[in-house]
């Protein structure tokens, strides 16, 4: 029965919910109960996913592929506003439910191995349950409200799961970090909202797209602003410029936590709201060309970072920020469809690579933990030559990274350059794109440079871990790396979600995603290339990756690396790149700090306590010290009578009044 | 019913002096209860569309034109409900924090209770003014007997605030009184009667809205009269702290709401007036957060953040949108709630450490983790945390202002960052970062009683965050006459002029 399985969308985050409230009764009850966590942690995720794909299906075999919509109650109902809460099935959210509960469940599986002896064992499932509910809210909701719920409460979630070890400060700053960046890209949110409202007297997705054409003018001021306010908000909780900063230090979380949210699922939210909102995006040109332009901007900015990072987390959150970056080149040029394929394999990929270097430093801690040793598990000096004793995990982080630099027949082959062609297409339209395109050619030669690099220094060359604690190293048990395994499987394979008709494919994903991106593609026809000319970029593309991947083999040294311990100081351009071009540091001089001491020198030692009390409490000092003279008078008798007499004056009144 | 609702809190209150000193708290929660037992019915029997309900109107002082007149709309409705929801709350976390005189604090309690539901039942002038000094005897006692080492500072800067504004309304209702006689010959205090026979006042009407104001704008606090504010929390035991915050604030906006905006619609709405207003609401909510944010102590950085939630409710009132006065009154019951909660946690971490300091904490989730997860949620709820019902009452009001004054809620909406940096950073100070003092590795984790005192408060977090219908079907037709008549008066006189 095709209906009831859609009935039953509810369950799809209710299970997860349900995950969160038992395991977080666990955790503050029986924290050593590991295998109950464990059974409900993965449990209703595999459930979710089932229920995710019952869901499709039934879908899927309804005809005109219009959205189902499921109203439960009415969460905002004041006048004119009426919010319900109501979840939306469509071929856009079965695409990130699948991705959510998929990758998420393998993602759950190996963190079973990963935490497994972690005291917060029950606490962590608790919180990663609860990120999979709202992250399937933002998917599914079926208006801005109940995606906004979605969209802050995985904030929440990350900020809980970044800080997880919050006994130590850095953590914790880095969870606090993340939750204030990103609520500067909630009130863009907020206030594109407003706007929305405003204009179309409705926050239903249905209800604003349909009536999107017919109230905003194209390229009119109004739209303008709204899709720049959305964009503000994906800035912040995708990690573009200039919001990005947070992303590299939510690596202080545990790395299973960087995989599902700061790689495959919540950071993609942004990308998955601009291809929600597709029609307004493409009734406002301008602000279509400031999303892929910081896109593009943000993909080769990163991508140099990463060039310089030691920490192998850091590499691949540079990495994740980059990536993310070609998602918006994509959907800002109105390839929905190619964005939102890139978002799906990236999400196999990197969660791969996440959990890869996750199984490394696994090894590495265990291997210091043994030996009593307090290097960093995670700078890759400390490393090299981890391919033979973790075998597994360097062949499929192989894969990972020739399918990240974009060499075919991988998953990130067919997605990346189907992003790069349609930037090229635009150009001819809009020149600007060339120099977007530019960027994202110049972001691939990096890109294929800097994972080249991660992997020979982590897995080739001579190891540099330390006597005792080489002989501790070993691969992960089969929890870990058989996630790993299937994430592999997707990797080369799932480029065939989307082969373009170039290699003979159908765009399958393309033509899935028809009905969402319908109305939008109308506005902003996408351009055709000639066949010739596509083949050019092809062969561009991957003899730009071959050629960032031999680079690297070619320059690169590992023989000449020491222990992170024993390194010198970076020198140079070397040194900008590691210090991640000194925004952090030129946010903190030109925001962080200003902010803090007008507050407290100013605004409140000087204005607060000199001025308004200062000058109010002095003005009315004489009547104050009267009064206090009175006060302190009563102050002497005994209270009790005092309230004898008050009840008897209240009484009085209520006596006189019934009278 | 709404006269038992004052008479049987003040009657119990004389009745406690009787009983046993060892039995006055259970008396005094068993009176609390029964109290919110008498008020909870409000809830099934009011009807939203029904206006003024459960009224009763008789003589009191006939000669003056005094009568003693209460009722309940859906604007008074969840104050009252509010009120007698958390007194029997702040009773039970009294339990171990107040040991001296405790017939003496349990009876003020009572007493106070009672003056707060005759503010927010009052129909006469008169009676209000009463139940106004009535309710600000007995928290000036709270704060100065019971209070912390600067107490008597505190009570006194409380108190010189508080009756410096509620002479200033006496003289403007005595003033409003007598225009109005002088115009149509009868001598009346009722509301009522004052809101059917508006007169054209002409400038005095711009006094009058201004002795108002002082007097409302002290109570909410509105800067720049909220200095009083931080220094009464402070020094105010945890019941003072959380009906100060949850129900005493919110006279000075449900005064707004009442009088002083219905009765001089044409000041109100006045373009000089409505800007400052708005303007120091946006003072209120950024400054508020940017001072809280720097607070050592964590019951002060609380009651800065309450000069921020309560700019938040200047703003959606003055808004007059739908949208805009029925998040005003969320968000009255939510800081109510929310604000109340984060006083009785800060209670509970000073009856275990004796300090208010955030210094003197780090790291304890590890050694509460309960006490670690309620005081999170309740964080989350102050900062607006989407499906909490801090976020309702704030979306619902910056949506609405944003149709009024787009800049403004704008500029409000910017303060969801400034909450986000007040209040996580001093939960990561107290809960998160190394546990490095000794003397916070052993302590109790929240006892039955505490968790009896909290979990409500959670409940109700959670409750108006995922399901607000409730309330708002309730109080929809009270803001939709307050906005009509507000509007329409405003309209008619600037006609007329």
């Amino acid at each position: 029965m095709p209906g009831s399985l859609l009935d039953a969308l509810w369950l799809v985050p209710a299970l997860p919910l349900a995950g969160f409230v038992l395991n977080g009764a666990l955790a503050l009850t029986r924290p050593g109960a590991k295998r109950a966590v464990s059974l409900i942690g993965v449990g209703v995720l595999l459930l979710a996913f089932a229920a995710a794909a019952g869901a499709v299906v039934a879908f899927a075999r309804l005809p005109g592929g219009e959205p189902v919509v499921q109203r439960y109650w009415e969460w905002l109902p004041v006048g004119d506003l009426q919010v319900h809460f109501a979840l939306q099935l469509d071929r856009l959210s079965a695409v990130m439910i699948l991705v959510v509960t998929g990758v998420g469940a393998l993602i759950h599986l190996f963190s079973v191995g990963y935490m497994h002896d972690d005291p917060g064992y029950a606490r962590y499932f608790a919180y990663l349950n609860l990120f999979v509910f709202f992250m399937l809210m933002l998917v599914l909701g079926a208006s801005f409200p109940v995606m906004f719920v979605g969209w802050e409460g995985v904030g929440l979630c990350s900020y809980l799961l970044i800080g997880f070890w919050f006994n130590e400060q850095i953590n914790a700053d880095a969870g606090k970090k993340a939750f204030i960046v990103n609520r500067i890209g909630d009130v863009g949110f907020l206030v594109a909202m407003f706007l929305l409202f405003r204009a179309t007297g409705s926050l239903d997705f249905g209800d604003v797209f349909s009536r999107a054409a017919g109230t905003f003018p194209p390229g009119g001021a109004l739209i303008t602003a709204i899709t720049l306010f959305l964009f503000l908000g994906c800035t912040g909780k995708s990690a573009q410029i200039p919001l990005y900063t947070w992303l590299p230090d939510a690596m202080q979380g545990p790395t299973p936590v960087s995989a599902l949210i700061h790689a495959a699922t919540m950071v993609t939210a942004g990308v998955y709201l601009v291809a929600r909102c597709g029609v307004l995006f493409a009734l406002a040109p301008v602000a279509s060309a400031v999303v892929a332009g910081v896109g593009a901007l943000t993909a080769l900015f990163a991508a140099t970072i990463a060039l310089k990072q030691w920490d192998i987390k850091r590499v691949l959150a540079y990495s994740t920020i980059s990536q993310l970056g070609y998602m918006f080149l994509g959907v800002g040029t109105g390839a929905h469809a190619a964005g939102i394929f890139h978002l799906a394999t990236h999400s196999f990929f990197k969660a791969l690579l996440f959990l890869g270097a996750g199984s490394v430093i696994h090894a590495m801690h265990h291997a210091y933990h043994a030996t009593h040793a307090h290097d960093d598990a995670q700078d890759m000096r400390n490393m090299g030559g981890l391919r033979h004793q973790l075998p597994w995990t360097a062949s499929l982080m192989w894969i990972a990274t020739l399918a990240i630099s974009g060499l075919p027949p991988l998953a990130g082959f067919f997605s990346k350059d189907e992003i790069l062609s349609a930037a090229f297409a635009q150009g001819a339209v809009r020149p600007i794109w060339y120099a977007f395109w530019a960027m994202g050619i110049a972001a691939a030669l990096l890109t294929a440079f800097y994972m080249t690099r991660l992997m020979l220094y982590t897995f080739h060359g001579a190891n540099r871990t330390g006597e005792g604690a080489r002989a501790h190293l070993h691969e992960a048990p089969w929890v870990m790396t058989g996630p790993l395994v299937a994430l592999g499987g997707l990797t080369l394979a799932g480029g065939a979600l989307n082969v373009s008709p170039l290699f003979g494919g159908g765009t399958w994903l393309h033509r899935w995603l028809e009905p969402v991106t319908a109305a939008a593609d109308r506005l902003q026809p996408a351009v055709e290339l000639s066949r010739a000319t596509e083949w050019a970029l092809v062969l561009g593309a991957v003899a730009v990756a071959a050629l960032g991947i031999v680079g690297a083999l070619r320059l690169l040294k590992p023989e000449a690396l020491v222990p992170a311990r024993l390194a010198p100081p970076e020198t140079g351009l070397g040194r900008v790149l590691w210090k991640k071009w000194y925004v952090d540091e030129l946010y903190d001089a030109v925001l962080v700090r200003p902010v803090m001491w007008l507050s407290r020198e100013v605004l409140w030692k000087v204005v607060d306590a000199r001025l308004v009390d200062g000058l109010l409490v002095n003005g009315s000092a004489v009547a104050s010290r009267a009064l206090g003279w009175v006060g302190s008078r009563l102050q002497t008798g005994e209270v009790g009578f005092y309230v004898v007499l008050f009840v008897i004056g209240v009484l009085a009144v209520l006596g006189a009044a019934v009278r | 019913m709404l006269t038992a609702l004052i008479a049987w809190p003040a009657l119990a209150a004389l009745l406690l002096l009787l009983v046993p000193t060892r039995w006055a708290k259970h008396v005094a929660l068993a009176a609390s209860l029964a109290e919110f037992a008498i008020a909870l019915p409000l809830w099934w029997t009011f009807v939203p569309a029904g206006g003024m309900q459960f009224q009763l109107d008789v003589p009191w002082i006939p000669a003056w034109g005094i009568r003693y007149a209460v009722g309940v709309d859906g604007i008074s409705l969840f104050l009252v409900l509010l009120t007698t929801f958390l007194v029997p709350l702040s009773v039970l976390g009294s339990y171990s924090y107040i040991t001296t005189r405790e017939r003496g604090f349990y009876a003020l309690m009572l007493l106070l209770t009672a003056g707060m539901l005759g503010v927010f039942v009052s129909l006469d002038l008169f009676l209000f003014y009463v139940m106004w000094e009535v309710m600000l005897i007995p928290m000036y006692f709270i704060i100065g007997v019971w209070g912390g080492e600067n107490r008597l500072y505190a009570a006194i800067k409380f108190f010189v605030y508080t009756f410096f504004g509620s002479l200033l309304m006496l003289v403007a209702i005595l003033a409003l009184v007598y225009l109005t006689a002088q115009r149509t010959g009868v001598i009346s205090f009722s509301y009522a009667y004052l809101m059917t026979n508006p007169g054209a006042l002409g400038p005095v009407a711009f006094w009058l809205f201004g002795a108002f104001f002082l007097a409302f704008a002290i109570k909410v606090p509105m800067f720049p009269f909220h200095t009083w504010l931080p220094d009464a929390h402070v020094e105010a035991p945890t019941a003072g702290s959380v009906l100060l915050a949850g129900i005493l604030l919110k006279m000075g906006t449900y005064g707004f709401l009442r009088f002083a905006v219905p009765f001089f619609p044409q000041v109100a709405l006045h373009p000089a007036v409505q800007t400052a207003i708005v303007v120091l609401a946006l003072v209120g909510i950024i400054y508020g957060g940017l001072v809280a944010m720097v607070q050592p102590d964590f019951k002060k950085l609380i009651a800065y953040s309450s000069v921020a939630h309560l700019g938040f409710v200047m703003l959606g009132i003055w808004a007059l949108t739908l949208q805009s006065v029925q998040g005003a009154l969320l968000v009255m019951i939510n800081h109510g709630i929310s604000t109340g909660a984060l006083f009785f946690l800060a209670g509970m971490l000073y009856e275990r450490r004796h300090s208010r300091m955030i210094a003197a904490f780090g790291g304890i989730a590890r050694v509460v983790p309960l006490l670690a997860a309620v005081l999170t949620l309740v964080s989350l709820s102050s900062i607006g945390l989407p499906a909490t019902n801090g976020f309702v009452g704030e979306f619902l009001i910056l949506l609405g202002a944003f149709r009024t004054y787009p800049v403004a809620a704008t500029i409000a909406a910017g303060g969801v960052i400034v909450a986000a940096m007040y209040l996580l950073p001093a939960l990561q100070r107290v809960i998160y970062n190394p546990l490095d003092k000794p003397e916070n590795e052993r302590l109790p984790d929240l006892t039955p009683r505490e968790l009896a005192v909290l979990l409500p408060l959670v409940a109700c977090i959670v409750w108006i965050g995922v399901y607000p219908k409730p309330i708002l079907r309730r109080t929809e037709p009270a803001a939709l006459q307050f906005i009509q008549s507000v509007r329409a008066s405003a309209a008619a006189m600037t006609a007329g002029r």
